[in-house]
């Protein structure tokens, strides 16, 4: 039997905000345990939590980025339940009115787009940390973490294939991190994902029973666990088994998934508005300033790079696949004027260099004003595209400016017309053969000569302009 | 309505709380009694009614981003009834 | 000197007549002698109380001294305060000492006040006849057989019996006002938002609201002035410019609109409360009031209304009871699980684990629209008699409780009868309104009776106005106990 495979993700987001949801202790990562987890975190008795105002401005972002519908009254609820890393014994969250409703994101698959709908983006605490490690046979919590927002996104069933599932995970991953509403470290778990996985048989219109792989932390798991349960479902089905409603892990060490708990033992969690906390209500004056706040979104820009600096759509693509690369190259081309050089250096030499260390933008050594001022050397004709490689390469590893490095290696192009005319008639002189052979109609002896134009000017002369004069004396 | 022992059992579950063989009919009676005086609201028209959550119809204030807590680990922890390393210790927890 | 109301004291500190430290030293051998009999107080700290009466001599002596500066005063034992133990009257938080100030406390703090003690109270606020406390119960000054009223029941009698001035004090259903009336002295609940429940430990958070009692209705006001205020920590706390509670004390009450809801009146008021209320409402019109018939139709549904929001609520605040952080943990258990269970069950009276399960069933799935959203529309129906009835009068008048002050362990097992005693207070917290109790007469058993006065929202000024008119015709307020 051929199957459909359905998927739909849950995204936990790290808001990168300052201080916690509801609390003024510090979100920093790493501290040493429960050193930022302050009275209203601990869960002391009379203790009340106050909204960071920065975390709903980073719903609404996002929410205007998926042009969902940001709801103008929104109402955070508790979820109860027990557990150690839960010091209120409930989780303020969001249920029947989220900050963020519907919306869409368009994914690439090679050369097609697909949209992939939201179904809602809410505002929620972070647990602590349970850890394991032996304490006599206890656990240690850790209570930093508590408190932590979390915009939960939520979506549609509406991939239809792990790779798409992947393909939607990033296009969020740059859209939070494009909006700088999450600071994007997947070590840190700034970005978690749970993943709904159900087949059915092609052609059939009702969905099968969904099992959620809980918690994964990267694009690689995430390919791994999701291809994993949807074998595993497969086998299940065509062994004549059923598919039980359950929430289960992936073991990395194993490239399996385990079950953690089964729909009977799922939880009553009691939802109910929290009576600490009003109504949330975003007036239209509060939705445009956060759209004021924007940064221009990746598609606008990519159309704008195109048009503004004549730029391929491809090239244009590249730059724009984080804000910080299309930043970088904004401030480059701004700064010298041409566009296309600096995409052509910024997508080639750059990216292949940055490709080979594992690094991005950020990790360049070269910033955009450097680049800025090697592409204008390049732009002016003082350095040729050999030459400009060579400055390139002794930038990577220094902090001079081209000029600098020019200046130190005498690496100037020569374009002083008396100089190149000596040079081209000593060629001629010392090259009859290939002069012969140009005059004969073999117009790839040109070249020849103009190599060992070039090879006496130690690659300094203006190559263009070794041409011209090379044909000039030649047909005169 | 009336709450029978397993219903009892349960909600004590949800609640955390450890209930006896010895006190569950007791607690049933009692629950049983005040659903009782509570199913009296049920004999009353609220359609279209708004629910009310809250005495106040305002909306919620917010604060601004900033980290305004010290810390004071030491003086929770103190009132801890077992930590370790400055973590709070409880029976393994098994996910 | 100890029968004296928070005004004369605040005026004898003033003249120099007394000092903070000799009046403390006052309350505090008084408070040994009687605290063994009333059981009004659960922690006492003579050197922290003595330290602190000092401190504030010294800042009179420095010239900084606020009107009530140097008068001592108790906190019931929900208020956080530092370096005190903070125990709701429960096993649970028998062991801790507060890290931190409630916004009461601090405010107190900044006047200058000085704290005598912590008093006894119902676990968690959760009672009306102070019977559910892991301290034992609290007497009646007037009747040691009989109930002072819950929830606030120790501040209650602490100042009925004169161990203190005035008391702090908290009403999510009629905690202030009924044990007031209980006690023969005056309480006053103000508008939900006016004081900071920051620090304060939840019972049902949209229906608690700290107050205070005192001997008279002025005396409120001076601690109202002090305890209110809008609080940024407390999102529900209401943001208003700062008032005067005493400002309308000396107001005639010529052509006030009193109002009379029928069904206040109704069956179920015993028959000499029903007449210690005439009595006062007579007063009043002789003072130039005018009456005036109202209805509060839902009253009877406020009952049930009350016992699922406040229930439901309840179960979720106290959650965070789980011997993880603080206070009990049971000494065995076979794991994580058997921990919280036993630890709630030893740390959690009876009253209290009833009202849990009771919140925890109404919020479970498939109970929750028939229960919780249905008592949150009747509490909206609540509410909207009242926007109704205040559109003909200024004030609304009743009794607090259907009777006096019943006895000592005679309502032990039948927590739906107790609940029906709170017939005349629950509204006022489901629709969020101002409600004070003053004393206005005693049973046939000497037991004293309170008059409930409620305002419109943030008419505490008002109420206090009419209080105090009251007060200053007729001396049941004055009045104490043999002890």
């Amino acid at each position: 039997m051929k199957w459909e495979v359905v998927i739909g993700l849950e995204v936990h987001t790290q808001l990168s905000t300052v201080s916690k949801i509801f609390s003024g202790a510090s979100t920093a990562f790493g501290a040493a345990p429960n050193t930022q987890a302050c009275n209203i975190d601990l869960a002391y008795p009379g203790v009340l939590p106050v909204l960071n105002e920065a975390a709903v401005d980073k719903a609404i972002r996002l929410g205007l980025a998926l042009g969902s519908k940001i709801n103008q009254k929104n109402v955070f609820a508790r979820k109860n339940y027990f557990y150690p890393d839960l010091p209120k014994g409930y989780q303020i969250s969001q249920m029947d009115l989220p900050v963020v409703e519907g919306g869409q994101i368009a994914i690439q698959l090679g050369d097609e787009e697909k949209v992939i709908r939201l179904t809602r983006a809410h505002l929620e605490e972070d647990a602590g940390k349970s850890l394991h490690e032996d304490f006599h046979g206890l656990s240690g919590i850790d209570l930093n973490r508590a408190g932590t927002p979390l915009l939960e996104i939520v979506s549609e069933p509406d991939m239809r294939s792990v790779e798409e599932a992947v393909a939607y995970a990033r296009a969020l991953y740059t859209l939070v991190t494009w909006l700088g509403i999450c600071d994007g470290n997947m070590q840190e778990g700034s970005f978690r994902m749970d993943v709904n996985v159900s087949v059915r048989p092609q052609g059939q219109e009702a969905f099968g029973t969904r099992r959620e792989i809980k918690n994964l932390n990267s694009f690689r798991f995430l390919e791994q666990a999701a291809k994993y349960e949807i074998q595993w479902q497969i086998d299940q089905l065509e062994d004549g088994g059923k598919i039980q409603q359950a929430t289960v892990l992936f073991d990395p060490d194993t490239g399996e998934t385990r079950m953690m708990r089964s729909k009977e033992d799922a939880h009553d969690y009691r939802y109910f508005p929290d009576p600490d906390l009003l109504p949330v209500r975003i007036g239209d004056e509060w939705i445009a300033r956060v759209k004021g706040e924007m940064p221009e979104l990746p598609e606008q820009m990519k159309a704008r790079f195109a048009e503004q600096y004549g730029l391929s759509a491809y090239d244009a693509a590249l730059l724009t696949a984080s804000l910080a690369q299309a930043r970088y190259f904004e401030a480059a081309a701004g700064d010298c004027g041409q566009g296309k050089l600096v995409a052509n250096w910024i997508n080639g030499e750059i990216a292949a260099r940055l490709n080979r260390d594992g690094g991005d933008i950020a990790a360049c050594p070269i910033g955009p004003q450097r680049l800025a001022g090697l592409v204008m050397r390049i732009a002016d004709a003082t350095l040729s595209s050999k030459l400009a490689k060579q400055v390139f390469d002794a930038m990577w590893d220094c902090d001079l400016s081209a000029d600098a490095i020019i200046e130190r290696d005498g690496l100037k192009q020569v374009s002083d017309v008396g100089a190149i005319e000596k040079m081209v008639e000593d060629a001629i002189a010392a090259n009859p053969k290939a002069v012969e052979e140009f005059r004969a109609g073999k117009e790839k002896a040109l070249n020849a000569l103009a190599g060992q134009v070039m090879k006496a000017s130690k690659g300094k002369a203006n190559p263009a302009q070794v041409l011209e004069i090379l044909k000039n004396k030649l047909t005169a | 309505m009336s709450l029978t022992q397993q219903d009892v059992a349960r909600i004590a579950k949800l609640a955390r709380i450890a209930v006896t063989e010895q006190e569950i009919d007791a607690i049933g009676q009692q629950l049983n009694d005040i659903f009782g005086l509570i199913e009296k609201m049920q004999a009353v028209n609220t359609d279209n009614v708004e629910p009310m959550a809250h005495p106040q119809d305002v909306a919620l204030r917010l604060r601004a981003d900033a980290v305004t807590e010290q810390d004071r680990r030491d003086a929770f922890m103190a009132l801890a009834p077992q930590t370790e390393a400055g973590l709070f210790l409880v029976p393994k927890v098994i996910e | 000197m100890i029968n004296a109301s928070l005004k004369a004291l605040a005026g004898q500190l003033a003249a120099g007549t007394v000092s903070s430290e000799e009046l403390a030293r006052a309350y505090l051998d008084r408070i040994e002698t009687l605290n063994p009999l009333l059981n009004a107080f659960i922690s006492l700290d003579r050197d922290k109380t003595l330290a602190e009466a000092r401190a504030a001599d010294a800042r009179r002596a420095a010239g900084s001294a606020g009107p009530l500066t140097g008068v001592p005063l108790a906190h019931k034992d929900l208020f956080c305060q530092q370096g005190w133990k903070t125990s709701c009257g429960s096993r649970m938080l028998d062991n801790f000492v507060s890290p931190y100030d409630a916004h009461v406390v601090e405010q107190c703090k900044a006047a200058g006040m000085v704290t005598l003690g912590r008093t006894n109270m119902d676990e968690f606020a959760m009672g009306s006849s102070n019977e559910n406390s892991w301290y034992g119960p609290v007497k009646n000054p007037w009747d040691v057989n009989a109930i002072p009223g819950g929830s606030s029941g120790g501040s209650a009698v602490a100042v009925a019996a004169r161990l203190t001035p005035v008391a702090t004090a908290t009403d999510t259903g009629g905690s202030i006002r009924q044990p007031a009336s209980h006690c023969g002295i005056t309480g006053l609940k103000p508008t939900y938002g006016v004081v900071s429940r920051y620090g304060m430990v939840a019972f049902a958070s949209s229906l608690d609201q700290g107050g205070v009692v005192a001997q008279t209705a002025e005396d409120c006001a001076l601690m109202l002035n002090v305890m209110a205020g809008f609080d940024k920590r407390d999102s529900t706390s209401v943001e208003r410019a700062a008032e005067d509670y005493a400002r309308d004390l000396a107001r005639p009450l010529a052509g006030l609109k009193v109002g009379l809801p029928r069904e206040y009146f109704a069956e179920g008021l015993s028959p000499e409360v029903a007449r210690v209320v005439e009595a006062a409402v007579a007063e009043l019109k002789k003072q130039g009031a005018t009456v005036v018939d109202v209805s509060l139709p839902n009253t009877a549904l406020s009952i049930p209304s009350y016992y699922v929001i406040a229930p439901a609520e309840a179960s979720s605040n106290l959650s965070r009871y789980d011997g993880v952080r603080y206070g009990h943990r049971a000494a065995e258990y076979a794991d994580l699980v058997d921990m919280y269970e036993k630890t709630r069950a030893e740390g959690f009276g009876a009253e209290v684990k009833r009202r849990i399960m009771v919140g925890t069933y109404v919020l479970s799935h498939g109970y929750y629209d028939a229960y919780y959203i249905k008592a949150q529309k009747i509490r909206r129906l609540i509410a909207n008699d009242f926007v109704e009835a205040f559109k003909s009068c200024d004030v609304i008048l009743g009794p607090v409780a259907p009777t006096a002050a019943f006895d000592l362990g005679s309502m032990n097992n039948d927590p739906v009868e107790m609940y029906l005693s709170d017939i005349y207070t629950l509204s006022v917290n489901l629709a969020g309104l101002p409600g004070m109790s003053v004393p206005a007469g005693f049973a046939a058993n000497g037991r004293p009776i309170g008059l409930q006065l409620i305002g419109n929202y943030f008419g505490e000024a008002r109420l206090l106005n009419v209080a105090h008119q009251f007060q200053l015709a007729t001396d049941w307020h004055t009045q104490q106990p043999a002890l």
